[in-house]
C-alpha cells in the first residue's frame, strides 16, 4: 500500500492553501449565518481557477483533475471553515448531467455550472418520503412534446439561490417503485414553482419546493424516462463518497484545543490538565484520521475508475457520527459558557462549537441516514439479507 | 496512492492465509491454549514458509520483504489467532538488526530457532513483567534507563494463565546494555503498534464474518436471524469501524515503512482504534450469537478473550491515550497529572 500523495497533487494542496489563506475572510464566514451556506464570491474566484470543473474529465470540458486532488480541495475548503454545501451539489450535478444527460444539458447548463455563474440544488426527498427515496410520487406527464410536473419537494436546501433544481419525478406509477422513476433538470425560474424557507434549529435554512403544472421540454430529462433510479445511484455515490462532510470536525477540534488551553475553570485548572479532556480530544483526532483514511480510499477508488458504494456509504457514516460525538463532547467540556451563540459578543470563537452542535443532527440524516447507509454496509458488504 | 493491496501483496497475503487456514484452525489454538499459548508445530511451518524472517534483510539471510508485507501477514495472523509471537520475533529480530552487531543471531532469528521478543513495560528491578512469548522466548529485547539490553536466558515454559490464552510471562533480564538507541527501541514499539494493529483488523474482520455466518443459519422466530435489521446495523458498525481501522493500521505502518514524520502518532492512534474496533465487534458477534457465543464451544469466544489482552499486553490503554496526549498538547503540568 502506499498513502503519498503525487507531487503534482501535494502541489495543489499548497496552492488550495494559499487560495482560503488569501481569499476566504472571516466576514465571509460571518455572513452565513444568514442561513444560505454559500459565498459567491468564493465561489466564483474558485470557477475563475476551474476548480469547479476541476473533477470533470479533460474531453468533458473539465479541468480534468484527479479525484485525488478533488479530495483535497474539499479537505482544505473544511479545515478552513469555508461552506462547501453549494459547490458540493453544483459539481456532483454537473457530473450527472455529464454522465447521464443529453447534449442539450451538457452544452447550455454544463459550462455555466462549472464558471460559477448558476448554482443547482438536488430535489429528492418529499414530505411524505426520506429515506424510501424511491417512493417519491411528484409526478412528471407526457403532454405532447412537453412533460407536465406536479408535486412537493422538501429539503430543497439553496433552492432559494440557485438556478438549478434535480428533480427526482415518478413517470409511470404502475411499476414497481423503482422502475418508474426519471429525473429532470428544472430551471427554477419556470413558471409554477414556489419556494417557501424551511428554518431548521441549525443556522441554516433550507426550502420546500412546490411544483404545479410546471412545464418542461424533454431536453431536460437527465437520463431515460423510467430510467431515473441508475440515476440517483451516481448522485448517492458522489455524495456519500466524494462531496465531503469527511472533515467538519478539525475545526471543532482546533476551537476545543484553544478553549482546553485558555479557559480557566472554577478551581483554578485548564481543562487541558484533566485526564478525561486530553482523551476525548485524541479519540477526536484518531477519528479525524479514520476519516482522513476513508476519503483518500473513495479517492484512490475513485480515481483508479473504481466504482464504488459500500465505501461512500462507510465513510458518510463514521464521518458524520463521529463528528455529532465530537460536536457533543466538546460542548459538554465548555459548560455553560458553550452555551452562548455566535450572537455573543462572549462566544467562545464566535460560537463555533456552539454553531456546529446545532447543525450535526443534520448530517447523520441527510444525503442518506445512518441507518440507511448501514443498510448499504450489511448488505453490499457483508451479504445480509434485504431487510426492508 | 495505492490505498488497496497491491498484487505483491495480494500474493503473499494468499500465501499466508492458505497456511493459518490449514495449520492454524481452532483446534490447533485450543490446544496450544491449554499447553501455555504456544504452538511448536506452527511455529516450525511458518519457519518453514520464511514467515519468522520474511521482513529481515537479505543480507543476514531475511526474506527482504517489507513492514507492509508483513503487516497484511500480521492480518491474516489475527484472522487465526495463531499461537505464535509472529510480530514480537519479527519486531524483535528487526531491531538486532537495526542495531547491527548481532548478524549472526539475526540470521539464526531469520529461521525461527532461537525465539525473540522484545519486554513491552520497562523492566523493574530487573524484571519484566508480562512479556509476550515470555514463557517460551529464547531471546528477550528490553529497554532499560540507560538503553537496550538483550537478555539470553532460558524461558522457564511456564505460562502466566491469562484471559487470552497468551504465552505470558514475567523474565529476570540481565543489565547488559547493547544499545543506547533510544529511538531505535521507539520505532520497535511503533512497530509493534502498528503491526498488533493490523492483526486486530482481521480478527474483527473474521469475527464479523463468522457472526454472519451463523445469522444465516440461525433460525428465531421462523426465519433467519440475519434478516433482523437490529443485527445487521450493529455489524454494519462493526464493519465500518474495522475498515476504517484497516486504512488507520495500514497508513501507519506505511508510514513508519517511509519514515514519515507523523509515523510515530499514527502508529498509537492506530492500535488504539484497531483494538477498540475489534473489541467491539467481538462485542457485537458475542450478542448475536445468543447463548451459544458464551459458550466454550464456539470460536467467538475465543475472539473476544484474545481482542480484550492483546492491547493490555502493553497496559491500560488510558495510558496510550495520555502518552499521546502528550506528544499532541505537551506533556501535563498540573503535578496530579504526572
Amino acid at each position: 500500500m502506499d498513502f503519498s500523495f503525487p507531487p503534482e497533487a501535494e502541489a495543489f494542496r499548497s496552492e488550495v492553501r494559499d487560495f482560503l489563506a488569501t481569499n476566504l475572510t472571516e466576514e465571509m464566514i460571518e455572513a452565513t449565518h444568514d442561513g444560505t451556506m454559500h459565498i459567491p464570491a468564493l465561489h466564483r474566484a474558485m470557477a475563475e481557477r476551474g476548480w469547479l470543473s476541476g473533477p470533470v474529465p479533460a474531453a468533458l470540458g473539465g479541468g480534468g483533475r484527479s479525484a485525488l486532488e478533488s479530495v483535497i480541495l474539499n479537505e482544505e475548503m473544511q479545515l478552513a471553515r469555508a461552506p462547501i454545501d453549494a459547490m458540493g451539489v453544483t459539481v456532483i450535478v454537473a457530473a450527472i448531467l455529464l454522465e447521464h444527460g443529453d447534449d442539450h444539458l451538457k452544452q447550455h447548463v454544463v459550462p455555466r455550472l462549472l464558471d460559477g455563474s448558476s448554482l443547482a440544488c438536488f430535489g429528492y426527498s418529499e414530505p411524505e418520503f426520506g429515506s424510501d427515496v424511491a417512493a417519491a410520487k411528484t409526478r412528471a406527464e407526457r403532454d405532447g412534446d412537453e412533460w407536465l410536473i406536479n408535486g412537493a419537494k422538501m429539503w430543497t436546501t439553496m433552492a432559494h439561490i440557485a438556478d438549478y433544481v434535480l428533480l427526482l419525478t415518478r413517470t409511470d406509477p404502475d411499476v414497481p417503485k423503482h422502475k418508474g422513476l426519471s429525473f429532470f433538470l428544472v430551471p427554477l425560474n419556470t413558471p409554477g414553482i414556489e419556494i417557501q424557507p424551511v428554518p431548521t434549529m441549525a443556522i441554516e435554512r433550507s426550502n420546500a419546493t412546490f411544483y404545479d403544472d410546471v412545464r418542461l421540454g424533454d431536453e431536460w430529462r437527465v437520463g431515460d424516462v423510467n430510467g431515473g433510479w441508475s440515476v440517483m445511484k451516481t448522485a448517492l455515490k458522489y455524495e456519500r463518497g466524494i462531496a465531503g462532510g469527511q472533515f467538519l470536525s478539525p475545526p471543532v477540534i482546533d476551537a476545543a484545543v484553544d478553549w482546553a488551553q485558555n479557559h480557566t475553570r472554577p478551581d483554578g485548572t485548564k481543562p487541558i490538565e484533566d485526564p478525561t479532556v486530553r482523551e476525548k480530544l485524541i479519540r477526536a483526532l484518531i477519528d479525524v484520521e479514520v476519516c482522513r483514511g476513508f476519503a483518500y480510499h473513495c479517492a484512490d477508488l475513485a480515481n483508479q475508475g473504481v466504482m464504488f458504494g459500500v465505501e461512500g456509504s462507510m465513510t458518510k457514516l463514521f464521518a458524520s457520527e463521529s463528528y455529532k460525538r465530537h460536536c457533543r463532547d466538546f460542548h459538554d467540556m465548555m459548560g455553560a459558557e458553550g452555551l452562548l451563540t455566535h450572537e455573543s459578543a462572549d462566544a467562545h470563537l464566535g460560537g463555533r462549537i456552539e454553531e456546529n452542535l446545532r447543525h450535526s443532527p443534520v448530517t447523520t440524516i441527510y444525503g442518506g441516514t445512518s441507518e440507511i447507509n448501514r443498510n448499504v454496509v450489511a448488505e453490499g458488504h457483508l451479504g445480509m439479507p434485504r431487510a426492508r | 496512492m495505492q490505498t488497496r493491496l497491491t498484487e505483491d501483496e495480494l500474493a503473499v497475503q494468499d500465501v499466508f492465509r492458505t497456511f493459518f487456514a490449514n495449520e492454524s484452525p481452532s483446534t490447533v489454538v485450543r490446544e496450544a491454549e491449554r499447553t501455555g499459548g504456544f504452538s511448536t508445530e506452527l511455529w516450525a511451518g511458518l519457519a518453514t514458509i520464511g514467515g519468522t524472517g520474511m521482513a529481515l534483510p537479505g543480507a543476514v539471510g531475511g526474506g527482504d520483504a517489507t513492514l507492509c508485507d508483513l503487516a497484511v501477514v500480521a492480518d491474516v495472523y489475527g484472522a487465526h489467532l495463531a499461537p505464535v509471537p509472529l510480530i514480537e520475533h519479527a519486531v524483535a529480530a528487526r531491531l538486532l538488526a537495526t542495531i547491527g552487531g548481532h548478524d549472526e543471531l539475526v540470521g539464526e532469528l531469520a529461521n525461527g530457532t532461537p525465539l525473540a521478543t522484545i519486554a513491552l513495560r520497562p523492566p523493574v528491578d530487573g524484571i519484566a513483567r508480562f512479556v509476550p512469548a515470555g514463557a517460551v522466548a529464547d531471546v528477550v529485547l528490553a529497554h532499560v534507563g540507560d538503553g537496550i539490553v538483550l537478555d539470553r536466558s532460558a524461558p522457564s515454559g511456564e505460562t502466566l494463565p491469562n484471559t487470552g490464552g497468551l504465552a505470558l510471562a514475567h523474565r529476570r533480564l540481565t543489565d547488559d546494555v547493547i544499545s543506547v538507541d533510544h529511538a531505535a527501541w521507539n520505532h520497535a514499539l511503533d512497530e509493534w503498534r502498528g503491526l498488533t494493529a493490523a492483526a486486530y483488523v482481521g480478527l474483527g474482520r473474521r469475527v464479523i464474518e463468522m457472526g454472519v455466518e451463523y445469522s444465516r443459519e440461525r433460525v428465531q422466530f421462523g426465519v433467519p436471524i440475519g434478516t433482523f435489521q437490529a443485527l445487521q446495523q450493529g455489524y454494519a458498525d462493526a464493519s465500518t469501524r474495522i475498515e476504517g481501522a484497516h486504512l488507520l493500521a495500514h497508513r501507519a505502518v506505511w508510514a513508519l515503512e517511509t519514515r514519515q514524520p507523523d509515523a510515530s502518532r499514527l502508529a498509537g492512534m492506530a492500535l488504539l482504534f484497531a483494538a477498540e474496533a475489534a473489541r467491539f465487534a467481538t462485542d457485537r458477534s458475542m450478542q448475536y450469537h445468543g447463548g451459544y457465543g458464551f459458550s466454550e464451544e464456539y470460536d467467538v469466544q475465543l475472539y473476544h478473550r484474545r481482542a480484550t489482552a492483546w492491547i493490555l499486553q502493553l497496559g491500560d490503554p488510558s495510558l496510550e491515550y495520555a502518552r499521546l496526549a502528550d506528544g499532541e498538547f505537551g506533556p501535563a503540568v498540573d503535578g496530579r497529572m504526572a
